[in-house]
């Protein structure tokens, strides 16, 4: 049978408490979390034997590589791949660590009974995770500590005297004085500890880490053969659909089965609390009985009025918390010789993945005897088993959640329901289940949106120029974020399942922090980020004051790409260009003036030499009032304030008569520490710059008095071929000397305030308010003195 | 339901099926193919598409029933082993990211720059009009199909 492990990788894993081997041996097992190909065709049914699941001890090096006598190379890893290509980075850091040929690794990742438990794979962690401490890479440099050691005593050599190459242990003055990999322990137990002192590779060194290895995933994706989490078969499967609420909120009163009883398919319903769906033999007959099916639904929740929703937010109960509080804003402010104020605005907006989201279930027995195999595409495979144990009334060790790629997720889209959903079906039909979401149910009744913001924001600059003081204070809406163990009801089905979505209790003051952390980058860069009697942040101004105000959300919300960081930097870099223009400053030099971070600033002058930055103050002189005119705007970021700088320089196109803006080139500049995979990297930057455009100009996600209308791709535009394509060009700041950071969120974080920036150069109008439509961009153009 | 013959990839097949079935389900169900894909079913979106005779289709809302042509989805291109060239081009670009859009891009270029060598940069965008990749890996694709549409004219 086909496992995707070589035999002696296999055998090596054998006897650590729970052998892989044996349960990849077990009958009817089926392997399908690391086949990028070719590999479900010969898979068959997972039956009941592997439970309970072991726990994998991350602390063991075995539970992180296994070497062959062949020669081969398995890695397991619990940090997933969504389509960036993280999961080549991993290869390639295998192969660079232990020093083996990249064609001999193999990477196992995210399948909660056979790799180990990181987590969630989400906030651009990827990097920090398994380049820092503690994880795959110290796991790797322990191998190959451990293996040079083993190979000393057999050679009679000392260690200082061995070198590693294409993983054979040679005597570095006589190559014929070597032994490899295989040879030494092939097949075997490592069996070491991992040790954090262990010496990892210097990147200045790094001969596979830093070149740009082709991904793995991109020829079967090219040719129709990758095998997404959509594209998986089980013997006897059947198919769902789910059947939501119309209204957001509404429960339901009663379901009339015999509403679908004449249908074809073999129909069954499945009603549990306010989760309904229904299952068939087909995709088509599930999708014509999920139509026919009726069901008496209760009134909805009343919803916050759409058009009015900004203003009212201030109004509503919240929970409030300083991130900075200096004591003499005020006074600050009241010195100053110029303030300048502003509000800006960010609606709620969606993942919007191209595929709906789909998971695959197979539920087998009852009570206790309850254990499930899982396949979805989600961030946090660890998690989601945790809580579906709470929802499948069963023991996590009864469930195997096991990642599949699927459809490019940015964040918590539908993938977590979904999985919840699909199991649910299963233990209830007792059948292996298939579920792919509608469009509609993905749009409106699965995913978590990034939330609403609104954002005043005022500053108070000296005679010189120079910023004194930074007030911001914001209103925004939560409610839920990725399940965890106790909270299933975190998600669109947990809701509808009975569990309660954890309530935000509003506070009568404003708590005060202790520490300084900038993680959704409510801070500008700017500041001196002072708390707690130290100060640790990027800037010079010290009289901060940052308060945000969270509200209770009529609509699950979670990470979307760049979360929170991505609002809040749209409000800070359109600010800071308001200030510098009131003071007719030039973006960039304003910025510089303010900001301590060399590498901040060499991010900043990247983008804007790649640019060919035209120094002066933005509105741009001359241009018309009137027709087309062209402007461009930079914006910066230091992401989370620990996790990759990220610099870009849009040019825009605006024409005043129609208010249209297109975006015709974007610089950007990036540095995240030592580059792993160069053309991974720009990849990673065009894609969250066009991206981040299609969030800037089109996205908004729409309600009525009861329900989404955002329910289709007409309903929320994005951007889309034949839009016009801008000119992209990059920059790549590569630190060898610095830690690894995250790169997946830092370009798109910046975007909307470049573009909001480029269009006050264009045309001297200033849009607060995402996304910039025509009839925003005509009104501001309306206002401008 | 009825027996309808479908010619999938270069073979004839009588297929049973709900004749009003639109044929992605079928291709993906009854074939077990992976390159169209069900994204919105609304023909809004391009990942399901598949060339009938060499025109583009949106697989989700075409009934079963009227797939009376030679159907090609992105398998039947080429393989991994020996990609079709426009299939290289994607590879050589690294222009996919989750890939999910990829039927969209690939087969709505193909089919206008078979006809239409040479094409330019901006008739190759406007032939993809409306083709949704939310990865927006749009700049890498279209110069791959840039790059194809050259070696087509060649």
């Amino acid at each position: 049978m086909k496992t995707g492990m070589t035999p002696d990788a296999l055998t090596a894993l054998a006897g650590e408490g729970f052998s892989r081997r044996n349960f990849f041996k077990s009958a009817g097992a089926l392997i399908v979390s690391f086949s990028m190909s070719g590999g479900l065709e010969k898979a068959q049914a997972q039956t009941a034997t592997g439970f309970p699941t072991p726990t994998i001890n991350a602390a063991q090096v075995d539970s992180w590589v296994a070497i062959a006598s062949d020669e081969s190379v398995t890695a397991y890893a619990g940090k997933c791949d969504f389509g960036q290509g993280f999961r080549t980075v991993q290869h390639q850091l295998v192969a660079e660590e232990l020093g083996v040929p990249l064609a001999r690794v193999k990477m196992i990742i995210c399948d909660t009974a056979i790799c180990p438990d990181q987590g969630v794979s989400s906030g651009s962690q990827g990097h920090p995770t398994q380049f820092g401490v503690g994880a795959l890479r110290t796991a790797l440099a322990t191998a190959r500590e451990a293996l040079v050691k083993l190979a000393s005593d057999q050679l009679g050599i000392p260690v200082d005297g061995l070198m590693v190459e294409n993983g054979v242990v040679m005597s570095k003055t006589d190559r014929t004085k070597s032994i490899s990999y295989g040879r030494l322990i092939g097949g075997k137990k490592i069996n070491v500890a991992l040790n954090t002192r262990a010496t990892v590779k210097d990147p200045n060194a790094y001969t596979v880490l830093g070149t740009s290895v082709p991904r793995y995933d991109v020829p079967p994706k090219a040719t129709g053969q990758f095998e997404y989490v959509h594209n998986i078969r089980l013997p006897a499967m059947i198919h769902g659909k789910v059947v939501r609420p119309p209204a957001v909120g509404a429960k339901v009163i009663s379901v009339d089965e015999s509403s679908v009883k004449s249908l074809p398919g073999n129909v069954k319903v499945i009603v549990r609390r306010d989760f309904v769906a229904v299952a068939a033999d087909t995709q088509w007959e599930a999708m014509n009985a999920a139509d026919a099916l009726v069901v008496k639904w209760s009134a909805g929740d009343k919803l916050p009025n759409m058009e009015t929703v900004y203003g009212d937010m201030r109004k509503m109960p919240s929970r409030d918390a300083y991130s900075v509080l200096a004591p003499d804003v005020d006074a600050k402010l009241k010195a100053a010789s110029k303030v300048v104020k502003a509000t800006y605005f960010h609606p709620f907006q969606m993942h919007g993945s191209l595929g709906t989201s789909c998971a695959v279930a197979d539920v087998k027995g009852t009570g206790a005897n309850t254990t499930a195999t899982v396949w979805s595409a989600s961030q946090g495979i660890y998690p989601q088993r945790d809580s579906l144990a709470l929802i499948l009334g069963t023991a996590k060790e009864n469930i195997r959640c096991i990642f599949v790629e699927g459809s490019g997720c940015y964040g918590l889209n539908g993938v977590d329901s979904v999985a919840y959903d699909a199991a649910v079906i299963s233990q209830v039909t007792g059948r292996a289940v298939r579920l792919q979401y509608s469009r509609r149910d993905e749009m409106t009744a699965a995913e978590s949106f990034g939330p609403a913001y609104v954002i005043d924001l005022q500053a108070g600059v000296d005679e010189k120029g120079q910023m004194t003081a930074w007030d911001y204070q914001a209103w925004t809406f939560s409610k839920g974020n990725r399940p965890n163990a106790t909270t299933p009801g975190n998600i669109f089905s947990g809701g509808l399942l009975g569990f309660a979505a954890p309530a935000i209790p509003p506070t009568t003051t404003p708590t005060i922090p202790t520490t300084f952390s900038n993680n959704a980058n409510v801070a500008p860069p700017y500041g001196m980020g002072c708390v707690g009697g130290s100060c640790s942040s990027t800037g010079n101004v010290q009289a901060e004051r940052i308060l945000t105000k969270t509200i209770f959300s009529p609509f699950f919300t979670g990470p979307l790409r760049s979360p929170n960081r991505l609002q809040n930097t749209f409000a800070n870099e359109s600010f800071i260009d308001e200030v510098a223009a009131a003071l007719g400053q030039d973006p960039v030099q304003y910025r510089v003036r303010h900001l301590t971070d060399s590498r901040l600033i060499d991010v900043l002058n990247g983008a804007a030499r790649l640019a060919k930055w035209d120094t002066r103050p933005s509105p741009k002189p001359g241009n018309a009032k009137t027709g087309v005119v062209t402007g461009r705007g930079v914006s910066i970021v230091f992401y989370e304030g620990n996790n990759g700088y990220g610099g870009m320089v849009a040019e825009v196109t605006v024409d005043q008569s129609t208010g249209k803006v297109a975006v015709t080139k974007m610089f950007l500049s990036n540095d995240s520490g030592p580059v792993s995979n160069p053309d991974g990297l720009r990849n990673q930057m065009e894609g969250g710059a066009m991206q981040g455009m299609s969030r800037a100009l089109f996205e908004e996600v729409r309600w009525d008095e009861t329900s989404i209308t955002s329910t289709d791709w007409r309903r929320f535009p994005v951007y889309k071929f034949g839009d016009v394509l801008p000119v992209i060009e990059t920059v790549l700041i590569d630190r060898k000397d610095k830690e690894h950071m995250g790169a997946g969120e830092t370009i798109i974080t910046v975007v909307a305030g470049a573009i909001a920036n480029a269009i006050f150069d264009a045309t001297g109008a200033r849009v607060r308010q995402v996304p910039f439509t025509p009839d925003r961009v005509l009104a501001a153009l309306a206002e401008r003195k | 339901m009825a027996e309808v013959i479908l010619n999938v990839n270069g073979g004839n097949n009588v297929v049973e099926v709900d004749p009003n079935s639109p044929l992605l389900y079928v291709l993906m169900d009854a074939y077990g193919l992976k390159g169209p894909k069900f994204g919105c079913g609304l023909a809004q979106c391009g990942a399901c598409t598949v060339l009938m005779d060499g025109e583009p289709y949106r697989s989700c809302t075409l009934p079963v029933s009227e797939a009376t042509g030679k159907i090609v989805t992105l398998e039947g291109l080429g393989t991994m082993d020996n990609p079709h060239p426009i299939q290289k081009a994607f590879i050589d670009e690294q222009a996919l990211q989750c890939g999910f859009c990829a039927s969209g891009p690939v087969l709505y270029g193909k089919a206008f720059i078979d006809k239409n060598p040479g094409a330019t940069e901006g008739q190759i965008v406007e032939a993809l009009n409306g083709i949704l990749c939310r990865c927006h890996a749009h700049t890498r694709m279209v110069k791959a199909l840039v790059r194809y549409a050259k070696e087509v004219k060649a």
